[in-house]
């Protein structure tokens, strides 16, 4: 089993690197420089700033210099938020957006599987349809179309719920936000435990259990629903980078000051650096992430383990 | 050719395919017409008349914007915008795609395992942000958007050409040709992408609606396209800044681009479970 995840971790350095040398060489090939704004600097100044921000070197020194900063955990300073490092601000921002991804994450895993179960039991009834219709909705409807008008609904119409995030302290101000992110998520989900789910009641080890005269709630629950959740388990990864990149919008809607507002704000600014760094730490997550789940299907399927 | 009149037969069958391809031409037709029928266009702007409520009296059928431009025209050119990108976003991840998988499938051993392997780390990276990238580090203009948004999405139909493309590989008509002298790339390009046909065709509808997201998920966050040109996300995003007093602003491109997406998805799955129905026939 650790020979396994040895494996799999060294695998993950190569698509890190892959990670690293796209993102640092694609910000680089940008024509016209950081600070190229409507107010042209004079030639003495550009140069002090190209000189600070070791921009004159060559494109090559300055990956390495990157990539050994990297390696020190140094993601560079920032170009607009002049006090701050790169990596100061993804430490400040970041505990806010893992807060919100991780409860949508929680929210989408426990809803869709009940959901895709409940509609895989009562498959072809009205129930199922209706299930599945929903989901597809919640699928095609994109997390920047449900968001506001979750707000107009809910917070400017029925004034329920906060619609903004500073000036109050509640949890119900997490509400709309983590329920926005989830939606899609929990309609993914559903859908695939569906699948599964009547893959899984239709083989022979279940057939075994109904004849010993098992009741229908546990053949679910102590035999179809741990290896329908399979495929549920190998979307996990998929789901953390939707959910990323959801919480990217989500953010910008309601005002969160979490790491995909500075993102946005970064790629509006032409904050190279801080994009840069995001990206890098965005990439990261996601492929440590799905390193985590690729191990975790080997703990419970041990099948790939031999492969 | 056969093997496409015989798939063309089974959608015309399909309820699913019926009423949502109905609807998409149906949008596609009124984003063309319409803009052409209505005495606005979209830069005029009118402020005695600003974020007027949707009438019919003097033809501001969604009402108008924040500068009193009027909302039905720019949706409608918001509905092209959204639809050429995706149309071209979606040729682009075809031609790769196809390209790619095809010869990943078709010369096999190592170089097949290589190219797989590739496609397997591509497919670990968070490709939008990538975009994003892309969005910051360029002038951000129409032809960047299209390859951008293409470039990320052809990953699944590289795979699923692949793997028919393998199995097309060991079919007799592949040795017959073979056998009478055919060059390797004659059988690929006369023999074996022909029988793709089928796949891609599913493939491209399903790539449709994830190229629309991202262009709207773009032009929502001020990415995308630029004013004065708009797209579905681009006016999403400007009825987020209004909905309070103006939710129709909001509303009218929220839910076209939703419909939009969900019959592209429903069309996509009714064509795939009628081309699965086909091969496991």
């Amino acid at each position: 089993m650790l020979r396994y995840a040895l494996l799999r971790l060294l695998g993950a350095i190569p698509t890190l690197l892959l990670v690293i040398v796209l993102a640092f060489f694609m910000v680089h090939a940008a024509p016209g420089g950081p600070f190229d704004d409507e107010r042209v600097l004079p030639p003495e100044t550009a140069a002090a700033l190209a000189e600070a921000y070791n921009l004159d070197e060559p494109l090559h020194r300055q990956f390495f210099n990157y990539v050994s900063g990297l390696a020190r955990g140094d993601l560079g300073p920032s170009y607009r938020y002049r006090d701050y490092t790169v990596g100061e601000l993804i430490g400040n921002a970041f505990p806010v957006s893992l807060k919100l991804g991780a409860m949508a994450m929680l929210l989408a895993t426990v809803a869709g599987i009940a959901a895709g179960s409940f509609a895989a039991i009562r498959r072809n009834t009205v129930v199922d349809r209706v299930v599945m219709t929903l989901a597809m909705t919640g699928i095609s409807i994109p997390v920047f179309v449900v968001a506001p008008v979750l707000v107009l609904l809910f917070a400017v119409k029925l004034q329920w719920l906060p619609a903004g995030w500073s000036g109050n302290d509640s949890v119900a101000r997490f509400v709309l936000p983590v329920i926005a992110l989830a939606l899609p998520q929990i309609a993914y989900i559903a859908r695939l435990t569906r699948a599964s789910m009547i893959d899984v009641l239709a083989s022979d080890f279940i057939r075994t259990a109904r004849a010993q005269g098992l009741g229908a709630s546990a053949i679910v629950r102590y035999h179809a629903l741990k290896p329908a959740l399979l495929p549920v388990l190998s979307y996990m990864g998929p789901a953390i980078a939707a959910i990323l990149t959801g919480s990217v919008v989500v953010e910008e809607i309601f005002g969160i000051p979490g790491l995909g507002q500075f993102f946005v704000r970064g790629a509006l600014n032409r904050d190279y650096t801080l994009v840069l760094g995001i990206v890098v730490f965005y990439a990261t997550l996601v492929v440590l992430l799905n390193l985590v789940v690729d191990v975790l299907y080997g703990v419970i399927d041990p099948r790939v383990r031999r492969r | 050719m056969r093997a496409l009149t015989d798939i063309l037969q089974r959608l015309r069958r399909s309820r699913a395919v019926i009423i949502s391809g109905g609807i998409l031409v149906t949008i596609a037709v009124v984003a063309i017409i319409g803009p052409l029928l209505s005495p606005h266009d979209h830069l005029q702007t009118d402020f005695d008349n600003l974020l007027q409520r949707p009438t019919a009296s003097d033809a501001h059928f969604f009402g108008t914007d924040d500068l009193g431009r009027d909302s039905f025209v720019r949706t409608l050119l918001g509905v092209q915008v959204t639809m050429l990108v995706a149309i071209v976003a979606s040729v682009v991840s075809l031609l790769i795609g196809v390209t790619y998988g095809a010869i990943a499938g078709f010369v096999g051993g190592r170089t097949d395992a290589v190219m797989m392997r590739f496609v397997d780390t591509l497919y670990a990276l968070p490709f939008i942000f990538f975009v994003i990238l892309l969005m910051v580090a360029f002038e951000r203009n129409f032809l960047l958007i299209f390859v951008a948004i293409g470039a990320i999405n052809w990953l699944d139909m590289a795979r699923i050409v692949r793997g028919q493309t393998l199995s097309l590989r060991e079919r007799e008509f592949v040795d017959a040709a073979r056998l009478s002298g055919a060059s390797s790339a004659r059988i690929l390009f006369k023999h074996i992408t022909p029988n793709l046909i089928g796949v891609v065709i599913v493939y491209v509808t399903l790539t449709i609606p994830q190229a629309i997201l991202v262009e709207s998920f773009l032009s929502f966050l001020g990415l995308g396209i630029q004013e004065p040109q708009t797209s579905l996300g681009a006016l999403v995003d400007a009825g987020v800044n209004q909905m309070e007093g103006a939710s129709w602003m909001l509303l009218i491109p929220a839910v076209l681009l939703a419909v939009i997406l969900l019959c592209f998805n429903f069309l996509g799955d009714a064509m795939r479970d009628v081309f699965d129905a086909r091969s496991s026939r």
